[in-house]
């Protein structure tokens, strides 16, 4: 099966001030992303996993590698055509912005028809069925300052959805959700993956989170790969150990039987 | 507080008709009344062509063309402020407060020493030296105040202060330095004058605003899209630099359209929008149109007033405005901009 993402020895710099050695966040990064599939990034903090959402999606252009979509080098494409196909649903949305749920979803509606200036019938069809599918249908007039963290997570999935992307990004999607809306979260994108038949690539802080929902699992650290694989082979006790610094033990969860993280505290 | 319709075609049509009957009346009623003494029987009858002589003169050489300045220069001046304010992401920002509108006057003075006057071809220098000022401005507030990726509000507002102080200090030494009676009423034309314009300028000025409304107004949809953030704008398909480049030069533009052709009046960027915003919502494809016409209606207004209310003589427009806009500043201040270090 062609990928649908396919990153081959990817690397990013930032540019190094006053003639030093340029920093790499990223470096000689390979994998796939096969169509249907759920695809999970993991790694500590600044192992490059928010350079990586960027560069998926244009936002950076690579400093060395490719990047190809469905065949075709992502930095020869239009931004608008890239939105056509990969949509990311960011963190948060910005605070004291003044718009409806509604209106933040037709945005995702932009990349559709970039010349229109004001949306179509279709166009509000489009975040019609988006709202539903996510379930904040019902909020569509409330302002987002008004909302909780897991509505305002719903809606921008809602704006992603509008898109009709063949590839949904999320990055940390449970970073600032309670354990209800985590669940509530895991059961929409299992929702979207099997019934809409997405692609899904799921960045996360949470392995466990991870492991429950993906297919495969990339393991990153310092801005390269250490494992790409099934969650059973990446959630390696002595690869995680090594990737994240600190004593793990990795177990089972009593009903999916997925892997599992406990992190082994110090001192005890 | 209800939420406004959501943005359509009919809603913004709806809308601007109601605003260019507003035009109308404001104009209609500009026409009747100056410091001449012409009877409104007498007006009437200079528009249906019955009546010649001085009347005619005072009605369509002297109030019609003040009345079409005004509309153009308010117009433009609203829009070049709601554009600024996208731009900067701060309700504050506006061409006299970042400066913008201080290098578009110091370009016109420059023009006048060099002895542009009335005629089109010397309309077209005058506004060229004018938005060359005003792209000069702009960059300087840009470099000052921009930080690691940001604008924050405070730098943002100082830098344009400094920017002002620069190029208004610059004007006073090249009016000192020149010969006064070559820069013929420029400390009225300083505070803003709309009066005598000539019909070539007056052409130009509609040119320039026509061209710089369009390049403003046709970004308003990607416009909503960058108050997500760049980067979220980028990820929607929004080609960000060249959004930010495209409002830049229309608003550069249609500040210095304004400042040429009717000086540097202050505040009508700040009040016109951010009213329209509290009114009708933050969608720019609404409130942006609906600034040309508005900030045209608004502009004529305090034109009408400023040479009515100590006749004979006149006061200039931009007194009028400072006078509206100055609290209206303090107000947006006060309760708009909550994070200062946003």
């Amino acid at each position: 099966m062609t990928p649908l993402l396919e990153c081959q020895r990817v690397a990013f710099a930032h540019a190094a001030r006053g003639g030093g050695a340029d920093a790499f966040a990223i470096r000689n990064l390979s994998f796939d992303v096969r169509p249907g599939e759920t695809f999970g990034v993991i790694g500590p903090n600044a192992s490059g996993k928010t350079t990586l959402v960027r560069l998926l999606s244009r936002v950076l252009t690579p400093s060395g590698g490719r990047i190809r979509l469905e065949g075709s080098d992502l930095s020869g494409l239009e931004r608008a055509a890239v939105a056509r196909q990969i949509a990311v649903v960011p963190q948060d949305v910005p605070h004291g912005f003044p718009h409806t749920v509604e209106e933040l979803v037709l945005m995702g509606r932009f990349p559709r028809a970039p010349r229109r200036f004001f949306e179509s019938d279709e166009d509000r069809a489009a975040a019609r069925r988006a709202m539903e599918a996510v379930g904040v249908l019902d909020l569509r007039e409330a302002l987002l300052d008004r909302l909780s963290g897991g509505e305002r997570q719903r809606v921008m999935l809602a704006r992603a959805l509008a898109q009709e992307p063949r590839l949904l990004i999320l990055d940390e999607p449970t970073a600032h959700l309670d354990l209800r809306y985590q669940a509530e979260c895991a059961g929409l994108l299992r929702r979207l993956g099997r019934e809409a038949g997405l692609t899904i690539v799921l960045v996360s802080h949470d392995l466990g989170f991870a492991a429950e929902l993906c297919d495969r699992l990339l393991l990153m650290a310092a801005g390269a790969a250490v494992r790409v694989g099934p969650p059973e082979t990446v959630m390696d006790e002595a690869v995680l150990e090594s990737a994240y610094g600190c004593r793990v033990i990795v177990d089972k969860h009593p009903i999916s039987r997925r892997p599992t993280v406990h992190l082994v505290y110090p001192g005890a | 507080m209800s939420q406004p319709a959501p943005a359509s075609g009919a809603r913004l049509a709806v809308l601007l008709g109601g605003l260019g009957l507003l035009v109308i009346a404001a104009a209609l009623g500009a026409l009747f009344v100056g410091s001449a003494r012409v009877p409104p029987g007498d007006v009437l009858a200079v528009l249906t062509g019955r009546i010649k002589g001085v009347d005619q003169v005072v009605v369509l050489s002297l109030r019609l063309p003040r009345i079409l300045a005004a509309l153009l220069a308010g117009g433009a001046l609203a829009v070049a402020g709601a554009g600024f304010q996208a731009l900067a992401r701060n309700p504050l920002a506006e061409p006299s407060v970042l400066g913008v509108s201080s290098g578009a006057a110091f370009g016109v003075i420059v023009a006048q020493v060099f002895g542009l006057g009335g005629g089109l071809v010397e309309a077209v220098g005058l506004a060229a030296c004018a938005f060359a000022g005003a792209l000069v401005a702009g960059a300087a507030v840009y470099l000052i105040a921009s930080r690691a990726g940001g604008l924050p509000v405070h730098t943002l507002l100082l830098a344009g202060v400094i920017v002002g102080i620069f190029f208004s200090s610059a004007i006073t030494v090249l009016i000192s330095v020149v010969d006064f009676d070559r820069l013929g009423g420029v400390v009225h034309w300083l505070l803003g004058n709309l009066s005598p314009i000539a019909p070539g300028s007056l052409a130009v000025f509609a040119a320039l605003t026509t061209l710089g409304g369009w390049l403003v107004i046709g970004a308003a949809r990607r416009l909503n899209l960058l108050a997500l953030g760049e980067e979220a704008a980028q990820q929607l398909g929004v080609d960000s630099e060249r959004v930010k480049r495209r409002i830049f030069a229309g608003a550069a533009l249609l500040t210095s359209a304004a400042v040429a052709f009717a000086g540097p009046i202050g505040f009508v960027g700040l009040i016109v929008p951010q009213t329209l915003r509290l009114l009708l919502g933050s969608d720019n494809r609404i409130v942006i149109p609906a600034a040309l016409l508005g900030g045209g209606a608004f502009l004529l207004l305090a034109d009408t007033v400023a040479r009515n209310v100590i006749v004979p003589a006149e006061l200039s427009v931009g007194v009028i405005t400072a006078f509206c806009g100055t609290p209206f500043f303090i107000y947006l201040l006060r309760t708009r901009v909550a994070n200062p270090h946003l």
